[in-house]
C-alpha cells in the first residue's frame, strides 16, 4: 500500500531553494516567473495507518518550526503550473533510502520503500509548453528522472498528484546465453557493437580462437559448458580488456613518423616513457613506496606514514547526467586510496573541470546539455560527494574551451594517509591466498553502471546507454570507509580493492591474480531488485562497493563488525589457486576462463602516428597605447577570472588541517597557487597539493602542452613552499580518439600528439626529478551524432604532491605590506602562442611557451630555500594571462596598489609592453620581500634571471610603466578586482 | 587530577570527529571517538563520560533535513540516557551538524529544563547554498555558557547549507534574548550587527550559538575545532597571531569546568 506525505514551508518562511530555482529559470531560460515554491513529497510503500503516517510527518519529515505536512491531501495552492519531479525506477534515491531506514527506526516495523519527489509551484506568465520546457530543460534530466506538469485548472486539489512507486519490476527470465563466435568478421563486429563490448576485430578473433582451443574445451566440458562462450564469459573479457581497464592505446605498438624524416617504433608508450622515467628517477629519489601497481600511487610521508594519491576522470557519465556523473566521479576516486595497500584514510580532494563557456548561445547538438547546466551539475555533484564524505576539497581549477561542449572533463583527485606498518606488516602490500573468502561490502547491485567501462571506451553516440549513468551515495560509502579503517586496524582482512569500472568482474579478477584463481557465486550477491542476468551482476558498476579477501578464521569477527557499523557485507565465494576465473550461478558454472588468458590474452594494438607541425596565422595587430582596459578584459576572461563562486561551496577545511586555503589575502578571496594540508594534527609536517593544465597549447604542439602542464604543477607547488626533493606527480591524459578510422581520419596526427606528449613527460619528469607515481588515461573524448563531431583538445592534467617538514614555512600569493619590494623571477620571452591574450584578439599564433628545465630547477630550488628561510612574503606564479595577471592578483588580494616598471623585467625577444605583460612564458614568479631582506634574498637567487621591478604602495593605485617609459596601466586595484570577480560572480 | 572523559560521537557521516577529539585532548581531556551504534547496543555507556560532543558533518547525508535523522536516533533509542546525562550536570556541545541535531532533538534551548521540546530550528541559508567562510562572532558576556567563559569574540569558519536560525514564534525569540540563551552572534569585524556575508545564512538576530539556562548545554554553527592552531587562520601569513588558535579556549573551558565539578 502506498501513502503520500507532503511537506511545505509555512507562510512567511523563506523558500531558499524555490527562490534559487526562480532566479535561474529567469536567467537561463528567460521565462517570466514571479515565484517558485517547493514541496517535498515522500511516497511510502508500507502498511501504515493514519496514526503512523501522522507520526512520520510530525517526527521525521516536517520541521515543526518552519514546515507543515499533510498525509494524503495535497498542499499545493496558489500556482499557475505545478511540476513534480521524481526518480525513474532503479535510480539511486539517497534521501529515500535514508527515509526508509529512519521510518523503520521510528515505527519499529518493515517499510518496503520510501521514494522522494519534489513539486515546484510556479507563478508567472507561462503556458503549458513553457512549463514543459522548464521541466525538461532545467528541473529534470530525462535519463534519470520522470516529471509531470499540471496547470492549476488540471490539478486535482482533493487528491493531488497520482501516486507513483518507482519500483523496478523485471519481467523477463534470468538466463545465460551462449554466443556463437564462429561467424564472419562482420558478424563478430556486430556482436561487439550490439552488446557494447567495445572489442576490436583482432580481440574478437582472439576470444574466438581461445574458445576453440582443445584444452580449454575439455576443461569447460567437465563443468557442463558448451563449445560456445557464455555471455558471462564474453562480457567479462570485454571488461577486462576494455580501453578503460587495459589502456590498450598506451600499450600499443606504435610506428611514429616524426615528420622530419625520422621514424621510431614505440613498444608501449607507458613502458617507454612513463614507467621508464619513474624507474630512472627512483635511483635518486628514495621516497617512492608503491607505484603503478595498485589503485593509487604511494610515497613516503614520514617514518610512520605513507601518502597515497590518485586522480581520475569521469567524463562520459558527466556529459549525460552532470550531477550523477560528477558525484560518482569523486566518490569513485575516493575508493582508490581506500583500496590501495591495506587502505588509506582520505585526507583531501582536488578537482579540475573543463567546460565549454557557460555563456554558449548557439543551438545545441542532439543529446548535449547546455554548458552552464553541465557546470552547475558537476559543481553540485562534487560538492555533495566531497562535503558529505568529510574530505576537504583543498584546491582545483576550471578550464574553458568551446570544444569541451562535446565532452566535459571532470578530473577528481584524492589523497590518503596510512600508517606504513599495520599490525607488524607493511601496509602497502596485500595478498589474497587460496582459501580466503571473497567478501563484498557496501552498496547493493543493480543495473546501474552496466557497461560503464566499455561505454567510456567509446565516443558519445546515439545509443550511449542510460544505464551507464548512476548516482553516488556518499553516506553509504562513508559508513563503509569508516568500517574498513576499523577492520584494517583490527587485522580482519588480507587484501582489498574497489569495485569501479567492470564491477566484480574486474575487482575479483584483479585480486584473483594474487592467489591464482577464484570461485565466485553470483546468486549470493545482494541485489537492489530481482531479475538481473548473471552477466549483469558480474559487470554492474553499482557504486560504494569494495571487495575484500578475508581469512576464514576472521570472517565471524569481520561480519560482526560490519553489522555493528550498519554496513552490508556478503561472502560471495573464495579465492583459489586453480588458475581459473570460475563464476557460478545457482550452482552451475556460467564462466570458466583461464586467468592468464583473461589478463594477458588481448592482442597488442598496432598503430601508426604521423607528426606534422601545424602553422597558424601570426597575429597582426597594433600595440595598444594604453593597457588598463586590456588588463581588465583579460582579468574577466573565463580562464583567468575568480572561481570563488565554486570554491566557497566546497568545504576546504574539514579535518582541521587546512593551512594554505584556496582563498587567501586580506579579504579571504585571492586565488592560491596550491593547498597546504596538515594531515596529522599533532605534527607540523604538511602536504602541498597543486595542479597544472594547459590544453590550448595542444593546438600548436602537444609536446609543449605537456611540458607546460608539468612546469605549472611543479611551479604552483614551489610557490607556496613545496620542494623538488620530496615531490611526486600524477599524470592524467584526456585525449580525443587517436586511432585512425573512418570516423577519425586524422587519427595518426592525434596519436602523434600523444606520442609527443609522452616524450615531453619523460623529458621533463626526469629533468625535474619529479616522478609520476600514478596516472590514468581517457582516450575517447569525442562526440559524434548525426554527422557532427566535436573532439576535445588533447589535455593533460598534472597533479603534484610534495611533503614539507613545517607548515609554518610556507607563503601565500597576496602582497603584504606597503614598501615591500616586488621581484619578477624567470625570463619573459615572446611566447604568446596559444595565450589568453592572443585568444582574446582572435589568434592562436605559433610561439608556444617552452620550458627550460635546467634553469627552472635552479630557480625552484632557490625559491624553496627563500620561503623556508622566511625571506619571501608573497609568491605567485605566472600562468594564464602572464605577468600582468599575476601582478594584479597579488596586488588586489593584498588590498594594496603597486608601482612597477616593465623595462626592468628580465626578457628575451620582446619589445612590446602588451606582450611583456601577457606572454605566458613558463617558470616565472612574482614575489615580494621586505626591504631589509633584499641582500639575503638576492644572495640566494644568484645565478638566476630575476629583477626588482617595483614596490607595494600605501594606497590602491596600480601603476605600470611600459617599455617606452610611459605609464601603460593606471588603475585602482579594487576596479581590477571587480573586473576579475564579476564574470563568474553568480 | 583525573582528566575528564569526553565522548566524541561518530558514525553515519559525522565528519569532524577526529579534529574535535584532537581539540579536547589538547585541552586536557581523554577524548574517545565512539560509534553511535556502540552506544545504542550498550557496548559504550554515555554515563561513563563527563562531556558529550556532537561533532560537525553530514550525519545521514543531511537527507530530509540536517541533523533530523541523527536527532531521531537519540530520541527513539537513547532518550533516557541523554536526559540523565543532562540532569547529572554534565556538559554537551554540538557543533554545526551537531547543533542542528540538538535543536531538532529539543535539548536546546531547554526552556525550564525541558530538554524534549523543539523551540527553534536551523534551516536553509538565505543564499540557498552551502558556504565555507570565516565569520566574526560577538560573545554575549551575560550568557551562562560554560564553554565561552572569558571569551569576548571569536573568528571561526562556518561550513554549512542549513544554518539559518529561526525561533518558533516571537515569545521564544524574546525569551532567548532576555534570558541570555544567545551565546554568539554574527557581526562584522568591528563587532557590529551585519548583513550577508558577515551573517552568512540570514539567522534571526544574527544568532550563531545558544545554550540552555545552565550554560552546560551548548550548540553553535561555526567550527571552533577548525581553529586550534594559528595556521588554520585564513590570513595567518599576513597577521600577527598567537600560536594557539581562538577555538581552543572553548574546549579548555569545558575541560576546566569538568575537572573542577565533574570528576
Amino acid at each position: 500500500m502506498a501513502h503520500r506525505i507532503e511537506v511545505a514551508f509555512k507562510e512567511g518562511v523563506r523558500d531558499a531553494l524555490g527562490e534559487g530555482v526562480r532566479k535561474r529559470i529567469v536567467e537561463h531560460l528567460g521565462f517570466e516567473v514571479n515565484s517558485v515554491k517547493t514541496i517535498d513529497v515522500y511516497t511510502i510503500d508500507a502498511e501504515l495507518d493514519g496514526e503512523q503516517l501522522q507520526e512520520l510527518g510530525e517526527n521525521l519529515f516536517a520541521d515543526s518550526v518552519t514546515q507543515v505536512f499533510s498525509c494524503g491531501k495535497p498542499l499545493a495552492k496558489d500556482f499557475d503550473y505545478l511540476i513534480e519531479v521524481g526518480f525513474r525506477p532503479g535510480v539511486t534515491d539517497n534521501a529515500g533510502n535514508t527515509s526508509r531506514k529512519a521510518a523503520e527506526d521510528i515505527l519499529k516495523k518493515t517499510v518496503e520503500g520510501v521514494y522522494t519527489s519534489k513539486q515546484y509551484l510556479l507563478r508567472g506568465k507561462l503556458d503549458k509548453q513553457a512549463a514543459e520546457e522548464i521541466a525538461r530543460g532545467f528541473l529534470a534530466n530525462e535519463l534519470i528522472e520522470r516529471w509531470e506538469v499540471k496547470s492549476s485548472a488540471e490539478f486535482d486539489f482533493e487528491k493531488g498528484m497520482e501516486l507513483v512507486l518507482p519500483i523496478v519490476r523485471l519481467k523477463y527470465e534470468v538466463r545465460v546465453e551462449p554466443i556463437d563466435l564462429n561467424v564472419s568478421d562482420g558478424e563478430l563486429m556486430r556482436i561487439s557493437k550490439e552488446r557494447v563490448l567495445a572489442l576490436s576485430l583482432p580481440e574478437m578473433k582472439a576470444a574466438r580462437d581461445y574458445f576453440k582451443n582443445k584444452r580449454v574445451n575439455a576443461e569447460r566440458k567437465k563443468l557442463g559448458l558448451g563449445e560456445e562462450p557464455t555471455d558471462v564469459e564474453l562480457e567479462a573479457l570485454a571488461q577486462t580488456w576494455s580501453e578503460h581497464c587495459k589502456h590498450k592505446i598506451f600499450n600499443a605498438l606504435i610506428n611514429y613518423d616524426a615528420g622530419n624524416g625520422k621514424t621510431l617504433v614505440i613498444d608501449s608508450l607507458f613502458d617507454t616513457y612513463v614507467r621508464k622515467s619513474t624507474e630512472e628517477i627512483g635511483k635518486s629519489r628514495k621516497f617512492m613506496v608503491s607505484v603503478f601497481s595498485d589503485n593509487a600511487g604511494v610515497i613516503k610521508f614520514n617514518e610512520d606514514y605513507n601518502l597515497v594519491m590518485k586522480v581520475e576522470t569521469h567524463n562520459s557519465p558527466s556529459a549525460l547526467d552532470p550531477y550523477g556523473g560528477a558525484i560518482t566521479g569523486i566518490v569513485g576516486v575516493n575508493r582508490d586510496p581506500l583500496g590501495t595497500g591495506m587502505g588509506a584514510k582520505l585526507i583531501f580532494n582536488t578537482d579540475v573541470f573543463c567546460f565549454a563557456p557557460p555563456d554558449y548561445t548557439d543551438k545545441l547538438p542532439p543529446r548535449l546539455l547546455h554548458p552552464k547546466r553541465i557546470f552547475e551539475g558537476v559543481r553540485k555533484g562534487v560538492e555533495h560527494g566531497g562535503n558529505k564524505s568529510g574530505i576537504p576539497t583543498v584546491n582545483g581549477c576550471l578550464v574553458f574551451d568551446p570544444r569541451f561542449l562535446g565532452k566535459p572533463l571532470v578530473y577528481c583527485g584524492t589523497g590518503g594517509l596510512m600508517p606504513s606498518v599495520i599490525n607488524g606488516r607493511e601496509s602497502h602490500l596485500k595478498k589474497a591466498d587460496a582459501g580466503d573468502l571473497i567478501v563484498m561490502t557496501g552498496g547493493r547491485i543493480g543495473k546501474d553502471g552496466v557497461h560503464g567501462a566499455t561505454f567510456s571506451s567509446e565516443e558519445l553516440h546515439e545509443g550511449s546507454p542510460a544505464t551507464a549513468v548512476q548516482i553516488g551515495d556518499p553516506i553509504t560509502q562513508k559508513k563503509m570507509a569508516d568500517f574498513i579503517l576499523e577492520a584494517r586496524d583490527l587485522g580482519l582482512y588480507k587484501s582489498i580493492t574497489d569495485n569501479g569500472a567492470g564491477g566484480l568482474s574486474c575487482s575479483v579478477g584483479e585480486m584473483a591474480k594474487e592467489s591464482g584463481g577464484c570461485e565466485l557465486h553470483l546468486e549470493k550477491a545482494p541485489l537492489k531488485y530481482a531479475g538481473l542476468h548473471p552477466w549483469e551482476i558480474l559487470l554492474s558498476e553499482a557504486q560504494e562497493r569494495m571487495t575484500l579477501a578475508v581469512a576464514p578464521e576472521k570472517i565471524n569477527e569481520f561480519m560482526e563488525l560490519a553489522k555493528g557499523r550498519d554496513v552490508e557485507a556478503t561472502v560471495l565465494g573464495e579465492f583459489t589457486d586453480s588458475g581459473w576465473f570460475h563464476i557460478l550461478y545457482e550452482g552451475k558454472t556460467v564462466a570458466y576462463v583461464d586467468m592468464d588468458f583473461l589478463h594477458n590474452g588481448s592482442p597488442q594494438m598496432k598503430l601508426n602516428a604521423k607528426w606534422e607541425q601545424k602553422i597558424h596565422e601570426e597575429p597582426d595587430f597594433e600595440e595598444p597605447r594604453e593597457l588598463t582596459d586590456e588588463l581588465k578584459k583579460m582579468l574577466g576572461r573565463l580562464n583567468i577570472c575568480s572561481k570563488e563562486y565554486v570554491v566557497r561551496q566546497y568545504d576546504h577545511e574539514v579535518q582541521g588541517g587546512s593551512v594554505v586555503k584556496p582563498l587567501v589575502g586580506v579579504k579571504n578571496d585571492g586565488p592560491s597557487d596550491s593547498a597546504v594540508v596538515q594531515p596529522l594534527l599533532d605534527s607540523l609536517e604538511g602536504v602541498v597539493v597543486a595542479n597544472g593544465i594547459a590544453p590550448r597549447y595542444s593546438d600548436i604542439d602537444a609536446y609543449h602542452m605537456c611540458a607546460c602542464a608539468i612546469d605549472e604543477a611543479i611551479r604552483n607547488n614551489i610557490a607556496v613552499g613545496g620542494s623538488l626533493e620530496h615531490m611526486a606527480m600524477l599524470d592524467n591524459f584526456c585525449w580525443c580518439d587517436p586511432v585512425k578510422s573512418e570516423k577519425t581520419p586524422d587519427g595518426e596526427y592525434k596519436l602523434a600528439q600523444l606520442v609527443r606528449a609522452n616524450q615531453a613527460l619523460y623529458d621533463y619528469t626526469t629533468a625535474f626529478s619529479v616522478p609520476c607515481i600514478s596516472g590514468k588515461d581517457s582516450m575517447k573524448n569525442d562526440y559524434i551524432i548525426q554527422g557532427v563531431k566535436i573532439s576535445i583538445p588533447p589535455t593533460i592534467l598534472i597533479s603534484t604532491v610534495s611533503k614539507i617538514d613545517d607548515v609554518r614555512k610556507t607563503a601565500t600569493m597576496d602582497v603584504k605590506k606597503p614598501g615591500d619590494l616586488i621581484y619578477v623571477l624567470g625570463t619573459t620571452r615572446n611566447e604568446l602562442g596559444g595565450s589568453e591574450y592572443f585568444a582574446a584578439k582572435g589568434f592562436m599564433g605559433n610561439n608556444v611557451p617552452k620550458v627550460d628545465a635546467e634553469k627552472a630547477v635552479k630557480l625552484y630550488e632557490a625559491v624553496s630555500k627563500a620561503i623556508k628561510l622566511g625571506l619571501i612574503k608573497s609568491c605567485h606564479d605566472c600562468a594564464d594571462g602572464g605577468l600582468g595577471i599575476t601582478l594584479a592578483e597579488s596586488a588586489f588580494s593584498g588590498g594594496r596598489g603597486v608601482e612597477v616598471d616593465l623595462s626592468k623585467v628580465p626578457r628575451e625577444g620582446i619589445e612590446r609592453s602588451d606582450y611583456l605583460l601577457f606572454s605566458e612564458s613558463p617558470s616565472r614568479f612574482v614575489v615580494t620581500i621586505r626591504k631589509e631582506d633584499k641582500k639575503a634574498f638576492e644572495e640566494i637567487l644568484k645565478g638566476n634571471a630575476y629583477a626588482e621591478i617595483g614596490y607595494a604602495r600605501e594606497d590602491n593605485a596600480f601603476v605600470v610603466t611600459g617599455l617606452n617609459q610611459e605609464i601603460v596601466v593606471n588603475a585602482d586595484v579594487q576596479d581590477l578586482k571587480q573586473a576579475w570577480q564579476k564574470t563568474l560572480g553568480w | 587530577m583525573v582528566a575528564p572523559k569526553a565522548l566524541i560521537l561518530t558514525g553515519y557521516g559525522i565528519n569532524c570527529d577526529y579534529e574535535t577529539q584532537h581539540a579536547f585532548n589538547a585541552a586536557g581531556a581523554r577524548a574517545e571517538r565512539v560509534h553511535l551504534n556502540d552506544i545504542i547496543a550498550g557496548v559504550k555507556n554515555v554515563a561513563d563520560y563527563q562531556i558529550l560532543a556532537f561533532p560537525g558533518g553530514f550525519s545521514f547525508g543531511d537527507d530530509i533535513a540536517s541533523g533530523k535523522v541523527l536527532a531521531n536516533k537519540f530520541k527513539y533509542n537513547l532518550s533516557e540516557d541523554l536526559q540523565k546525562f543532562i540532569s547529572d550536570g554534565k556538559l554537551v556541545i554540538g557543533i554545526c551538524n551537531g547543533f542542528q541535531a540538538m535543536v531538532k532533538l529539543g535539548i536546546l534551548p531547554g526552556f525550564d529544563r525541558n530538554y524534549r521540546s523543539q523551540q527553534v530550528t536551523l534551516t536553509f541559508n538565505d543564499s540557498g547554498r552551502f558556504e565555507d567562510r570565516w565569520v566574526y562572532l560577538k560573545i554575549n558576556s551575560n550568557s551562562a555558557c560554560i564553554f565561552t567563559k572569558g571569551i569576548k569574540s571569536l573568528y571561526l569558519p562556518v561550513r554549512h547549507g542549513e544554518g539559518k536560525f529561526i525561533s518558533k514564534n516571537e515569545a521564544v525569540k524574546k525569551r532567548l534574548r532576555e534570558s541570555h540563551h544567545i551565546v554568539a552572534q554574527y557581526v562584522n569585524e568591528l563587532g557590529e550587527p551585519a548583513e550577508y556575508p558577515m551573517n552568512p545564512n540570514g539567522s534571526e538576530d544574527g544568532i550563531a550559538a545558544i545554550c540552555d539556562e545552565t550554560g552546560r548545554i551548548f550548540g553553535l554553527m561555526p567550527h571552533p575545532e577548525a581553529f586550534i592552531h594559528k595556521t588554520n587562520h585564513p590570513r595567518w601569513t599576513r597577521e600577527q597571531l598567537n600560536e594557539e588558535g581562538m577555538g581552543m579556549q572553548v574546549f579548555r573551558n569545558a575541560v576546566d569546568y569538568a575537572e573542577k565539578k565533574l570528576v
